[in-house]
């Protein structure tokens, strides 16, 4: 079904013939059994990476965001040079920009994240700033009314109402990050990249389409999971739209 | 920072292979930008101005954004098996949905007054979405299209591990080229990209009516999880 892979040349993989099932050993198009032998020593532990990877790339790159946006909220110059530094980042392929960082971070899980952070910036910059900025003057106004501090109307106003538009944010930067992961194997192999990579590099396709389909269903489940929290957090927009 | 400037020499040296891969690269790119728009594009604009499958066009490109791009690529070959026109296919699904819900987004959100507006004129419905739903849903087409280039620029890189030519040959093969090599095509890749942001950026800026330039600076948009303006897709 395939052509000889270039690089299967460098480092041929063979599949396990000594242990191997039928479809094992006959280089099926997919074996279930494949999957549920290496679920422990290989798949779990690269989802669990991956996991790890997209977690601390979102919680960071959502704290650098969020930090840049309230300032560029109350300074409102400082949105352009935000936009175009993140904008350029977020331009670079990630094939590229993996590699641009060798030289500062090494082959790092450090570099992977570095990358993946300056990939979530644009858009939660962007969500949030919107957000807060598309709070309507007269809330603003009566909340200055009842007597509110600028902190108090930014945490307690400002910030729930801005809600939605952050974690639409979230969503997007979650899903991004989780499909870029991938192309972290090439500075550190670690995360579904690993097993994608692995499978890409041998005819034996089980572990290759695994892997892929746990990445997709991974973005899915988190984009799902984040839905629900929105739903969890802004209760009254649900009321709105019931009626 | 030594690395850097090695970089630059390894440019220097070898402008002829890296003109090639670039060539490559964009041939492989354009190819798939163009089979792409060309099925996209008429069926978003139609499906925009009848007002229909807005549940397919919006959530198409959520799904596609799901998608990893080294996933699908690897998945294409293992079923497609390698070279140039199976990555373009899996680039091709990759740009696909982006152009899609654009131009959907586009054209179905253009301002029902006008709309009606030319239809009191005694327009058809073909001259309603000739003179006004395309001139005023041009230039949310275009960041669609923008967006699908770029990101079709930076899968291309990967095209190298799926036996098709880009500049990714170099970035993924280490062995051959060296650090100095590879962060020299990666630089090259970079730069590609960003010149095809800002070319795609400036026709943005020149189909936009100058009545509805006002909202370039500062002043951002949201990009919603659901009607999906704008650049929300990346590798």
């Amino acid at each position: 079904m395939t052509g000889p892979l270039p690089l299967a040349a460098a480092q041929p993989v063979i599949p396990d013939f000594g242990r191997g099932s039928t479809c094992v050993r006959d280089n099926g198009a997919f074996c279930w059994d494949w999957v549920s032998d290496h679920w422990g020593d290989t798949l779990r532990p690269a989802l669990m990476q991956h996991l790890q990877l997209t977690a601390i790339a979102i919680v960071l790159g959502f704290a650098i965001a969020f930090v840049l946006a309230l300032a560029a909220h109350r300074r409102g110059r400082l949105t352009t040079p935000v936009v175009l530094v993140t904008g350029l980042l977020y331009t670079i392929p990630s094939l590229a920009l993996f590699q641009l960082l060798v030289p500062f971070t090494g082959l790092s899980r450090t570099t992977a994240e570095v990358a993946l952070v300056s990939y979530t910036l644009l858009i939660l910059f962007r969500n949030t700033l919107a957000g807060l900025a598309g709070v309507p003057e007269e809330v603003r106004d009566a909340a200055r009314g009842m007597g509110l501090t600028q902190r108090q109307l930014l945490w307690s106003v400002e910030l729930p109402l801005a809600l939605p538009a952050i974690v639409a944010g979230l969503r997007i930067a979650t899903v991004t990050v989780i499909s870029l992961a991938t192309v972290a194997v090439f500075v550190v192999n670690e995360g579904l990249g690993a097993p994608i990579y692995a499978g890409l590099q041998q005819t034996f396709k089980t572990e290759l389409i695994a892997a892929g389909a746990l990445c997709v269903a991974l973005a899915l489940i988190a984009d799902g999971l984040l839905v629900l929290l929105q739903r969890v957090l802004t209760p009254w927009t649900r009321v709105a739209r019931s009626r | 920072m030594n690395d850097f400037t090695d970089a630059f020499r390894f440019i220097a040296d070898n402008t002829a292979l890296l003109w090639t891969l670039t060539l490559d690269h964009l041939a492989l790119s354009g190819a798939a930008v163009g089979i792409a728009l060309a099925l996209a594009l008429p069926l978003g604009v139609t499906l925009g101005h009848v007002h229909r499958g807005s549940f397919v066009s919006i959530n198409v490109s959520n799904v596609g954004r799901a998608l990893p791009s080294l996933a699908l690529i690897s998945i294409g070959v293992a079923v497609l098996g390698i070279g140039f026109v199976n990555v373009m296919v899996a680039l091709v699904v990759l740009a696909f949905p982006i152009m899609l819900t654009n131009a959907y987004v586009a054209v179905e959100s253009v301002d029902q007054d006008a709309v009606e507006a030319a239809r009191g004129m005694g327009m058809k419905p073909h001259e309603v979405l000739w003179k006004v739903e395309l001139p005023l849903a041009l230039p949310l087409i275009f960041a669609g299209i923008r967006t699908a280039v770029v990101y079709v620029i930076a899968t291309a890189t990967l095209a190298a591990v799926a036996g098709a030519h880009s500049l990714g040959d170099i970035i993924v093969d280490q062995a051959t080229y060296r650090l100095p090599g590879v962060l020299g095509a990666a630089i090259c890749v970079a730069v590609l990209a960003l010149l095809a942001e800002l070319l795609f950026a400036g026709l943005q800026r020149a189909v936009t009516p100058r009545a509805l330039r006002s909202e370039e600076r500062g002043a951002p948009t949201v990009l919603l999880g659901e009607p999906n303006p704008e650049r929300t897709a990346r590798t």
